[in-house]
This record gives structure tokens, C-alpha cells and sequence, in this order.
């Protein structure tokens, strides 16, 4: 590593556990200033010692920003560390302690149909199980474990409540607690990890560095609670008994019921979008005429209703959506033509086209660098990797599949993609050389201290549909007035 | 950035490809005298190939290679194959299972991450299945084909070691535990990890007595199943038909000199194993290993299709073989072009072409390169008076030749 060998990185996290362990920092003296949920800094120095900074990250991005050894420690909840050495073993993590604060579990949950029998009757013996979740190593493990016999397993960004039972058998989500469980319309059939917060550290640095000054910081918070070395209790995935949960809480799913058997009986399926793009969307459905209860900033049903009742809907991550309508979950989505190419980058031959260009949400997709950096465009920046300046190039981006391309596409070699889960921009430079990012203004790029050195194009929300459901008679028709209709909306 | 190799993966030099061939020549040709026939399987399988049977223990799936196809949306995964078994046990039900009985070898490698990298995550196997025989003969003829290819090898110090997995499962069902239970302690076993069973049967006084002599069962005749077996009057029937084909088998194998050593913890591996199995060491490193299993086919088909085999693992066999099939420099035979002119380069070429057809093996050289591990050189020259002169540097010898006939005098053969 570059820094001097008395430096010390310590990766933070945003959101659920960003209070707590900015007290958790304040009382151990380790504070640091704008380390809040105000903040519109990612770097923080320490008040105390000169030789220790941070960064904010996304609580995803830290285990491997520790693995990799851009930062000495990070602190996160005790699922990604999970997710990924469940998938990666030999990651370069020591997991030093469990701290003594933490929100909620990782569940397993899945969605009571009335007069169907659960789920989760006999693992082994039901073929073809889909499991939804956020944590797709942890969703392997689990149906490796219950020795599920075919399984498929769909990663999300998010909104995996709303896909059983419907689209999947089971979820594997986060949740406070199971009342919150029961509340998203679930049954929770076992809670497979109590998330705490971990300290955790790069498993070189720990061997080869004196942190002992940090970590003596830390040494009372450390919990008496056994530290977490060997993962969480692996046996109880194999014992795990869901019919114990299923009957108490019956009662709080029936009003759930009702709404799922409706929505096999729709003819046609649509997803909207949650996010960012939730309002443009809203508004410009507004604008054709389409009534819909349920869809707007104050409400937010995952399942809107709509007077034609022939049509279903669902709100999930327009991320998640050329996949979702690829396997057949949906016939049509309002997603970005970014999350589009990006699929369509991973699969070619993938059964998704787009249907209609909506026009609004106008973002371009672009390449940025520190302004520092010696590269006005994309040959320049070849340039300097040949002359071996920079070497590898590591890019970061949210968007890797078109990140892979475009690299590819312009000889960038050698080079190493880091997946990132939001705030990319706050890799560079000092833990990536080239963004691959959304911009609508480039205000935000340009506060970073970042320069775009390439457009790779445009991106507006479109309408992408299944071309199998195209095909099929039943649904060209109603498909087809579904355009007509979204077309009035067409300023 | 320098061009490594991936961690766990393994270069073949050309010392190590002699090896390689050695082992797959002999076990080829062993293979066919018994009437086996060659298969290969793709490398890319389905993970569900391996998930629906429920064969390969959870600990053995979390080190596949799996990954999405590029019509990977629906959510299925590929596997770079993890096992030799079930993909044969796949093309079988798939090509030619209108044959019940089909005879079956290849020379497959196999993908298995390994956390260290220090063990190789690429392992290459030759193995062969009996498929559609019940019948104790098809166990005695795979061992004594896999003992007779590692013979033919010249591999000394050999070891075969016989178990049961009819017995070992029988035993399971004797500590009477929930099905979970059971589940979890076959998988600790197949992983290698007797512990389980010992710990397991401490909670019940009984067993104690049932359990430490068969863990502790070691023998060289088939005369010692049989007295065990007067221990186990009270065992169930299950255990009872296990032991008495353990002892079939091991007759049989008394009467056709073939020396094994009975242990019956030398299982390590697939669950899909049923009747006898057994593993060969040598020098104490395993380097093979098979057995019957007879639900795997009805597993994957509903065809009630019994079958035995085995695999020997080429990796650590070619650390073993003997030094004679190092290749020596004896009958190496270069050509030299004195001058890099086209018409010395053309005689080189065509005269090359002509020994070759004369079945010799033939190097040609422009760069006067080093001619030490060469029995003989020849060299080409269009400017002196005979074309041809051809170094032996066995004889320390020196002779000027006109014709290809005059040098296939002077080469022999």
C-alpha cells in the first residue's frame, strides 16, 4: 500500500448504523467531525490523531473495501460480513468483535397462500424453489443447506417483501424484528442471523501493522459476547422448523391473502419503479390518464391498485426489472434504458426489448476522473496505463456489466472492476481511478473533485417488455393498448 | 501486471504431459482389454445436476465453481463439473440407457475450490463405471481393474483398503436419531469427519459397544468379517445383508490372491456410495478410490439401474510413477541447415518429411542451436560437395552421406 505503514483507514457506514456508531465513536474518543447523517462529506479526519482517517460508505461496500486492503478497519453490520465470506472464505477479513449495538435479523420469510400447502414443508422434497433476496450468497448457502433439490435464486437491490409468493417462494430479508416481518405481508419462517455491528479488520494489516493505539480505543465497547469468528450458527439453517412459526401467525396474514390470489389472475403484470424515479413515474402516468391508487410520495403500496382489472401491479427496484421481466415475473416494467443495457450487456440473448422511450428522466451515463489526473479522454487514460503510470486501472461503478464493455471496447487493460452499491463517486481517487456513473447536472461529480472524460450515452425511463409475451396472443392485445395508452403521456 | 496463472491451477510442462499420457495410455489400454468404452462430458454441467439428487454433501456444494450462463436471467447456475460420477451417470440416462449393461471410462478433470490454492482446485481423474450389474462380480471387477492399471503403472508400495457404505449407513440407523440428526452425521462422515459418529454414540451406552470395534474394524481376510459378524447377532437386518456382501465380496477377492486391509472409515466422499468401497494409497497418499451405488441412477431417472466404479487421481499418481518413463535424449534425431538459403531450407524440409514418412521423429534447426541432447544431427548443406552429414555422438562419429536411403541405413530401425 502507498500510505505510510503508521496510517490508519477506517471505513464507515451510512444509514441503519451510522447514529449508533458515530456515538459508539464520540464516547471512545475516536470521533470525527460531519461523521452524520447531514453530511455531505465522505472523508473525515480524526479530531484526536493526525495518522487516522475515514471514509462513508455504503454498508455493502465495506467488507470487500477491508478485504481488498483499502482500508485497515471498517465497521458494518454483521450480514455483509456474512454475505460475503459465506461466498468467499478466504476473503482477507478478521472479524475482530462484535460491538454492542445492532438492529434486527436476516430472515427467511415467505408468504402464507390459503388452501396451498406451505412453502416450507419439506425442503428436500419440492423441486424448482426461486428465493429472492438482497444477500444471494447467504440464499445459496441456505438452500444448499436444506438440500433443496433445484433452486433458483434471483439478487435484488431491494424490495424482496414484495416478490413472494407470486414470484418467489421465499425472501431473504433484513427486518427489525418479526412484527416488522409480518408487517411487509410475510411469515417469517426462521431468523437465520441477528445482525449486530462488527469491527472488523483487513487480515494483513491486523498481522502486519501496529493498530494497537485504534484498537485500544475500542477495547471497552468490545462485547462479551463471543465474537462472531466462525459465522453465524450454521447448524441452525439445517434444523430450522417453519412449521412452528406458520400457525400464529396465520391471523396476521389474512388480509394479505386476498391481494395474492388476485394477482394470479392477472393477465398482465407490469413494475414500477421505487426510488428516485417513483415521482417522474407517478406524474407522468398521471398525465395518460391511467388511475392508480397507492403510487404516490405519501403512500406507497408495493401492490398499487388500477381500475383495469385485468392489469397487476408491483413496485420494485427499476435496477431489478430487465431480469425480473427476462424470467417472466413480469410482461412490462417503467425502468431507465441504463438498467436496460446493463442487463443486456450481461445477457445478450436475453428476451428483453424495449417498448416505448418515455422521454423523462433524462440522465447521461459518463466517465469521470480526479481533475488531477493527467487524461481529457478515454486515450489519454489508455495512454497512461500503457506507460504503466497507472496500472491496474480500478473502476468503479455501479453499473458493471456496461462498465465491462466499455473497457473492453476501448483496449482499457489491465484494469479491475470494484461493483459499488451507491455514492460510487466517493471511491476516488484514492480507491478507484475511473468512475462509470449517472450524472443529470454533473454538479455532484464536479464537488467531488471529479472531471468527465467520455459520454457513454444517454438514458431516459423507457417501457421494456418480455418478447415472449409479445408473442403470445392473449397479451399482444392488451400489451398493445397499454402502449397507446403510456403514449398520451408523451409530452 | 504479470501474466499469473489463476491460484489452484496447474501448468503441465512437458516432463509432466510424459507422465500424464503414461497414466492415461495404461489406464486406456487396461480399460479396453476389459471392454470398457471411452466417454467424455462436457465441462459446464447444471448446478441442479448435482443439487436434485442430493448426493454431494452441502460443505461439498459451497466449493463448486457455479456461475451464470449467458442466459443466466431465469437464475439457473452452471458448474465447472465437480465430480466425474454423475455427469457419466447423466450421459448414461440420457444416450444410452436402452442398454442395461454399459461399461464406461474417461479421463475427465475436475473443479473443487480449495481455500488455501495451495492444493489444486483442478484435478484430473481417470475412472470407469460398471453400470447395470448387481452383482458382487462387477464390484470384484472394478478393483482388480483399478489395482491392475496402478500395477502396470510400476507404482510400489500399494494399499487397498475395503468399507461398506451399506454397513456404515445401517449403523446410523441403528443410534435411531431424527432425521436432521442423521442428515447432519452422514454429512460430517462423508466429509471425512468419523468424530461425529464417536461423539454420537457416547450419548448411548449400547451402542458403545456396537460402534468402537466396527470403527476400530481392521483386517486382511475375509475370515475376520466372518467371526465379526458372530459379535452382531443382534444388529438389524439391514446391517446383517451389509456385512454378509461385505464378506461375499472379500472371499472372493481371498481366493484371487488380491491383498486388501478392511477399515471401514476408508470412505471418504459421496454419499451415493451403497455397497462396498474401497480406496487405494500409496506411500499413504490416496490415489484412488470407487465403489457401488446403486440409487444414484434410480435417483436421477427412475430407472432402477445399479452400477459400481471408481476413479484414480493422475495428479498425485504422476508424483509416484517409477523414473524409467522420464523421456531420454537416445533417439533424438535433429536437422541442421548449414545456411539459411531457400534451397538448404527445401532440403531440409523435404528430407525431414521423408524420415518422418520412415516413422522417425524429426527437429529442424536454422539457429544453430545446442545439439547436446541429440543422438544424432544431420546436417544440410547445398554448398558443399555430399549434401548430408550425420553426427552420431554415441559412436563419436562423423559420416558424409548423398542419399535419404544411405542416412535410414546409418539411423537403423
Amino acid at each position: 500500500m502507498e500510505y505510510q505503514s503508521n496510517y490508519v483507514k477506517l471505513a464507515l457506514p451510512k444509514g441503519r448504523f451510522m447514529l449508533p456508531t458515530a456515538n459508539l465513536l464520540q464516547e471512545i474518543t475516536l470521533g470525527f467531525k460531519d461523521y452524520n447523517d447531514k453530511t455531505r462529506q465522505y472523508r473525515l479526519r480524526s479530531r484526536r490523531f493526525p495518522h487516522l482517517s475515514a471514509k462513508i460508505f455504503q454498508e455493502k461496500d465495506i467488507p470487500t473495501q477491508v478485504a481488498i486492503g483499502n482500508y485497515d478497519l471498517g465497521i458494518c453490520g454483521s450480514d455483509w460480513v456474512e454475505e460475503l465470506l459465506v461466498r468467499y472464505p478466504a476473503s482477507a477479513l478478521v472479524r475482530i468483535s462484535s460491538l454492542d449495538y445492532g438492529e434486527g435479523s436476516v430472515y427467511a420469510a415467505a408468504s402464507y397462500q390459503a388452501g396451498s400447502p406451505s412453502p416450507i414443508e419439506s425442503p428436500a422434497e419440492k423441486s424448482n424453489w426461486h428465493i429472492v433476496s438482497e444477500y444471494p450468497n447467504l440464499a445459496q448457502s441456505l438452500a444448499l443447506n436444506l438440500r433443496m433439490k433445484t433452486f433458483k435464486i434471483y439478487p435484488v437491490w431491494g424490495a424482496a417483501e414484495v416478490y413472494p409468493p407470486d414470484s418467489a417462494d421465499i425472501a431473504i430479508l433484513w427486518a427489525k424484528n418479526e412484527d416488522a416481518v409480518v408487517a411487509q405481508g410475510l411469515v417469517p419462517l426462521s431468523e437465520l442471523l441477528p445482525v449486530t455491528a462488527i469491527l472488523l479488520a483487513n487480515r494483513e494489516y491486523f498481522e502486519n501493522k501496529d493498530l494497537s493505539q485504534i484498537l485500544n480505543c475500542f477495547s471497552p465497547k468490545l462485547t462479551s459476547r463471543p465474537a462472531p469468528y466462525d459465522g453465524w450458527d450454521k447448524e441452525k439453517f439445517l434444523s430450522f422448523n417453519p412449521q412452528a412459526y406458520i400457525p400464529n401467525k396465520l391471523n396476521a396474514q389474512r388480509k394479505t391473502v386476498t391481494s395474492h390470489s388476485q394477482w394470479q389472475t392477472k393477465e398482465i403484470k407490469l413494475a414500477l419503479p421505487d426510488g428516485h424515479q417513483q415521482s417522474p413515474t407517478s406524474q407522468f402516468l398521471k398525465r395518460t390518464g391511467l388511475t392508480l391508487k397507492g403510487y404516490t410520495k405519501k403512500e406507497l403500496n408495493r401492490r398499487p391498485f388500477t381500475d383495469l382489472d385485468w392489469l397487476g401491479i408491483k413496485v420494485i427496484r427499476p435496477q431489478d426489472m430487465p431480469l425480473q421481466v427476462a424470467n417472466g415475473n413480469f410482461d412490462l416494467a417503467i425502468t431507465g434504458k441504463d438498467w436496460l443495457l446493463e442487463h443486456l450487456s450481461r445477457f445478450p440473448s436475453s428476451p428483453v426489448k424495449e417498448l416505448l422511450d418515455l422521454g423523462f428522466g433524462m440522465v447521461r451515463i459518463v466517465s469521470a476522473v480526479n481533475r488531477n489526473m493527467p487524461a481529457t479522454n478515454i486515450d489519454d487514460l489508455r495512454a497512461l496505463i500503457q506507460s504503466g503510470k497507472i496500472t491496474p486501472l480500478r473502476v468503479a461503478s455501479e453499473y458493471i456489466n456496461i462498465a465491462d464493455k466499455y473497457l473492453r471496447d476501448n483496449y482499457i487493460n489491465p484494469c479491475k472492476l470494484i461493483p459499488t452499491w451507491g455514492a460510487s463517486e466517493a471511491f476516488l481517487p484514492e480507491d478507484a481511478d475511473l468512475l462509470i456513473d449517472n450524472t443529470q447536472t454533473g454538479e455532484t461529480l464536479a464537488q467531488h473533485n471529479l472531471k468527465i472524460i467520455d459520454v457513454l450515452f444517454e438514458s431516459t425511463a423507457c417501457l421494456i417488455g418480455n418478447k415472449d409475451s409479445l408473442d403470445s396472443h392473449n397479451k399482444n392485445e392488451k400489451i398493445e393498448f397499454l402502449v397507446q395508452l403510456l403514449s398520451k403521456g408523451l409530452s | 501486471m504479470e501474466n499469473q496463472k489463476c491460484k489452484g491451477m496447474r501448468d503441465l510442462l512437458p516432463n509432466d504431459m510424459i507422465n500424464f499420457r503414461h497414466i492415461e495410455g495404461a489406464f486406456r489400454n487396461c480399460c479396453l482389454k476389459y471392454g470398457y468404452q471411452e466417454v467424455r462430458t462436457p465441462t459446464l454441467e447444471y448446478l441442479h445436476l448435482f443439487t436434485a439428487i442430493g448426493t454431494l454433501t452441502p460443505n461439498m456444494l459451497g466449493k463448486v465453481y457455479s456461475f451464470l450462463d449467458w442466459n443466466g436471467w431465469s437464475g439457473e447456475r452452471v458448474v465447472l463439473r465437480p465430480d466425474g460420477t454423475i455427469p457419466i451417470a447423466r450421459l448414461y440416462i440420457n444416450n444410452l440407457s436402452e442398454h442395461k449393461i454399459r461399461k464406461l471410462f474417461y479421463v475427465n478433470n475436475i473443479f473443487a475450490f480449495e481455500e488455501t490454492g495451495k492444493k489444486g482446485r483442478e484435478r484430473w481423474q481417470c475412472g470407469a463405471e460398471f453400470i447395470g450389474s448387481a452383482k458382487l462380480a462387477a464390484d470384484v471387477e472394478i478393483i482388480l481393474l483399478a489395482r491392475e492399471v496402478v500395477r502396470k503403472l510400476g507404482i510400489n508400495n500399494i494399499k487397498l483398503q475395503l468399507s461398506h457404505a451399506g454397513l456404515v449407513k445401517a449403523l446410523i440407523k441403528e443410534l435411531n436419531l431424527s432425521p436432521g440428526e442423521e442428515a447432519k452425521i452422514k454429512s460430517h462422515i462423508l466429509d471425512g469427519d468419523w468424530q461425529a459418529l464417536m461423539e454420537a454414540k457416547t450419548t448411548i451406552s449400547e451402542l458403545d459397544k456396537l460402534i468402537s470395534p466396527l470403527l476400530s474394524l481392521k483386517g486382511k481376510s475375509s475370515g475376520f468379517l466372518h467371526n465379526t459378524r458372530a459379535l452382531y447377532q443382534q444388529a438389524s437386518p439391514d446391517f446383517q445383508s451389509s456385512l454378509d456382501d461385505f464378506t461375499n465380496i472379500s472371499t472372493l477377492l481371498d481366493s484371487l490372491g488380491c491383498d486388501y486391509e478392511i477399515d471401514i472409515t476408508a470412505i471418504s466422499g459421496f454419499e451415493y456410495y451403497t455397497g462396498v468401497c474401497f480406496q487405494l494409497l500409496a506411500n499413504g497418499d490416496k490415489i484412488g478410490g470407487g465403489g457401488r451405488y446403486d440409487d444414484l441412477i434410480p435417483l436421477m431417472s427412475e430407472k432402477n439401474i445399479p452400477a459400481c466404479g471408481f476413479a484414480l487421481y493422475i495428479d498425485p499418481m504422476m508424483k509416484l510413477l517409477p523414473m524409467e518413463h522420464k523421456e531420454s535424449g537416445e533417439y533424438r534425431i535433429l536437422i541442421r541447415g548449414e545456411e539459411s538459403t531457400p534451397e538448404t531450407m527445401k532440403s531440409c524440409f523435404t528430407l525431414a518429411q521423408a524420415l518422418r514418412d520412415a516413422k522417425k521423429t524429426i527437429e529442424i534447426d536454422f539457429a544453430k542451436q545446442e545439439s547436446s541432447g541429440y543422438r544424432w544431427v544431420i546436417s544440410v548443406s547445398d554448398k558443399k560437395p555430399s549434401t548430408f552429414a550425420i553426427w552420431d555422438s554415441k559412436q563419436n562419429q562423423r559420416t558424409e552421406v548423398a542419399s535419404v536411403l544411405e542416412i535410414l541405413n546409418i539411423l537403423g530401425g
